[in-house]
């Protein structure tokens, strides 16, 4: 039987400096937090990150950013980071946006080995200056091109030693995108099973696309309510 | 009642039996409060739910369920989850009927810009691009007129847009305002509002209907 499993140290001291990191997660919920702290550990410099927003200031991948570890950020919407919003805004990080959609689409192209696609998000905007445009079949469309990286971290509701993945609700969103699309995927889950343990039918991902799992704490702070996000 | 339940209360109206939807961050998120208990209105959210429910209290919450906002929410019955590709496959492959969105600025040929200030306020692009561009219907719920009291609905956007031609309507505490062939039609006026202050209130030529004039 395969096992997968090893502790955060051994498999993210795989990430160098300089490395592109996707980092799955729209919110709090699918942000591998446990992973972020244990990197932040190790003091990496210069690495480009891709995640859906910013986290809040003091959590997540924001920690990354308020630590001086990443100076690249692609993104899609950071309003709840005024912290990483000023960051951007004094050039201590460059940043690159995307529409939601088209970010997601484009790292699952990246997953799926289509190198670009065409899309009409976009045309008429802003976002068609920097961009490549194509004619086809009496349109006029961007060219987006694939998004991969070097790594991934991702967080899972359950796995089994192989790596297959659950996700639990609206934490599912960019992960098994982003699991698909990186040369090396690293998984934090709060349940890890022995291989064979979970309903095939049942499985988000296969553990083809994942390397490493590590079992987290689910009572840690970060993965609590957040009181002023409730009524 | 604040005029933010009065647009969202008028908006509610405007959701049929059936259809789905998807309430954008801010005002639009009211008019979840406004549906019958019974509703069969599908709400979507762009993290990767159909069928998500109100808000809910920090005792309540599910710490891996929240909307787009990042608000905790409840889901309903029947409710599914997805990935954020399939999330916006839903959204760019037509089957969103309606989007409710805010803005910061509409022309009156339909075009909307909401989602950056140059140099003063830009957190993202988020997922308005898409859905004011894909949606089958937009629906634009916003004051009449900015903080300032300039009107928000003028020839031309002043900011860079987010989608061209995307408006169907306009919902303000003031009027209701169709978006039909590049041109805005007057449905509906506010039972407190006067039409002439409306129209003066509004940057652009307004077709009135002929005799009387609905009131919400």
């Amino acid at each position: 039987m395969t096992d997968k499993t090893t502790t955060p140290e051994k498999a993210l001291a795989r990430i160098k400096d300089n490395s592109t990191l996707m980092i799955g997660g729209f919110g709090a919920p699918g942000t591998p937090f446990t992973l972020i702290r244990e990197l932040i550990k190790q003091s990496p410099a210069r690495l480009t990150l891709i995640k859906n927003d910013a986290n809040e200031e003091g959590m997540g991948i924001s920690l990354l950013f308020e630590a001086g570890c990443a100076d690249t950020f692609m993104v899609s919407h950071m309003g709840l980071n005024n912290r990483v919003i000023t960051m951007m805004n004094e050039g201590k990080i460059h940043v690159q946006m995307f529409p939601q959609g088209i970010m997601a689409e484009k790292i699952r192209a990246g997953g799926a080995g289509i190198p670009a696609f065409l899309t009409d998000i976009g045309m008429g905007t802003i976002l068609q200056e920097k961009r490549q445009t194509v004619s086809y079949a009496g349109g006029d469309y961007i060219l987006e091109p694939a998004l991969r990286a070097d790594f991934a971290l991702i967080h899972a509701a359950e796995a089994d030693t192989f790596g297959n993945l659950k996700f639990s609700k609206t934490a599912r969103n960019f992960n098994p995108l982003m699991a698909m699309a990186a040369d090396t995927v690293i998984v934090e889950a709060f349940d890890i099973r022995e291989q064979g343990s979970l309903d095939p039918d049942s499985i988000h991902l296969p553990g083809a696309f994942v390397d490493h799992v590590i079992r987290v704490d689910r009572r840690e702070n970060d993965y609590q309510v957040m009181k002023h996000h409730a009524l | 009642m604040h005029y933010k339940d009065k647009i969202a209360a008028r908006a509610a109206t405007e959701l049929e039996s059936g259809q789905i939807v998807n309430l954008g961050i801010g005002l639009p998120t009211l008019i979840l409060e406004h549906l019958p208990q019974d509703t069969d209105i599908f709400v979507h959210s762009e993290n990767g739910i159909l069928g998500m429910g109100k808000r809910c209290r920090a005792k309540e919450a599910d710490p891996m369920l929240i909307d787009s906002g990042g608000g905790y929410i409840f889901s309903r019955t029947g409710a599914s989850f997805f990935d954020s590709a399939l999330s916006f496959s839903l959204v760019r492959g037509g089957r969103l009927d309606v989007a409710v969105l805010g803005t910061l600025e509409v022309a009156g040929n339909g075009d909307l810009a909401n989602w950056i200030i140059p140099g003063k306020f830009a957190p993202g692009i988020g997922g308005g691009m898409e859905l004011a561009k894909k949606a089958r219907k937009l629906i634009v719920t916003t004051t009449h007129c900015t903080r300032k009291g300039a009107p928000k609905i003028i020839p031309e956007c002043t900011l860079p847009v987010t989608a061209r031609g995307c408006v169907d309507m306009i919902i303000t505490e003031l009027a209701v305002l169709d978006i039909i062939d590049e041109r805005l039609h007057l449905r509906e006026l506010a039972r407190e509002a006067d039409l002439d202050d409306v129209l003066e209130k509004t940057g652009v030529e307004v077709v009135v209907p002929h005799g009387d004039i609905a009131v919400f």
